[in-house]
């Protein structure tokens, strides 16, 4: 026997939290990346094999180096918003909570580790 | 909602019993690849750092990436990112609500994996 409304049970439930915000930070790094994949992809890939030297003195030069900062920023807030969709999807309970939490603190740690190791290159 | 009595009521359709679309695969194919990518992008991060740490440092990861095995990751990674890009585009047309007939997202779904092919092949030539 249920003392709650039919309204009341389903309040919050499901997707009816903040899927908009959600939907709109996933639109915009979209767009972003459109944009930046295909400069990283020609600027970055070409250095791949390159001597240390070369390396060092390229992304010391601002086009490369901003363009490997944002893309490694945006691409990182968009796979955390991506896989927290994902694992909303596939796990529940505790271990959703808990695959959520190591997906955001992933991305941003591995965010953070990325500009730093270009900013050092490239100050 | 634990305390509501959901009776015997029949279930949708469920996923294993559909023969396999394009849609349904193009579709699940882009979660694959978003989240697939990971791997790479913490090989490319791992690589920055690198390259910021020393020349020993340096040579160890772009070792790894130019690898037969890490050229494999890398090229696939290039085909996983251009499909999930152009999958993306094809998501940013229907958010305006167009081509969500099924004619229209079927073509645009071999587009993608076409496109995908084509950018990879060119990228491969390119880089």
């Amino acid at each position: 026997m249920s003392y709650l409304t039919d309204r009341k049970r389903a309040t919050g439930m499901g997707s009816a939290k903040t899927g908009t915000e959600h939907f709109w930070l996933m639109k915009v790094s979209s767009v972003a990346l459109l944009l930046l994949i295909p400069l990283f992809v020609f600027t970055f890939g070409p250095m791949l094999g390159e001597t240390h030297e070369n390396v060092l003195a390229y992304f010391a030069r601002p086009f490369p180096a901003i363009v490997a900062a944002l893309t490694i920023g945006v691409t990182f807030m968009h796979f955390k918003n991506g896989a927290q969709t994902m694992i909303e999807d596939y796990v529940h309970g505790t271990s959703q909570k808990v695959a959520i939490i190591f997906v955001i603190c992933l991305s941003y740690a591995a965010a953070a580790t990325g500009l730093f190791a270009i900013a050092r290159i490239a100050l | 909602m634990a305390d509501v009595n959901r009776g015997n009521r029949p279930l949708s359709p469920h996923l294993t019993i559909y023969r396999p679309q394009l849609t349904s695969m193009t579709s699940i194919l882009t979660r694959i690849t978003g989240n697939a990518m990971l791997i790479s992008a913490l090989l490319i991060v791992w690589w920055f750092l690198a390259a910021a740490t020393s020349p020993e440092a340096y040579a160890l990861a772009d070792g790894f990436l130019t690898s037969w095995f890490g050229d494999l990751v890398m090229t696939f990674s290039v085909l996983g990112l251009w499909y999930h890009t152009l999958a993306g585009v094809r998501h940013l047309i229907w958010d305006n609500g167009i081509g969500l007939d099924i004619p229209t997202a079927e073509k645009m779904g071999w587009a993608v994996v076409i496109g995908s092919v084509v950018l990879t092949v060119i990228t491969i030539i390119l880089v």
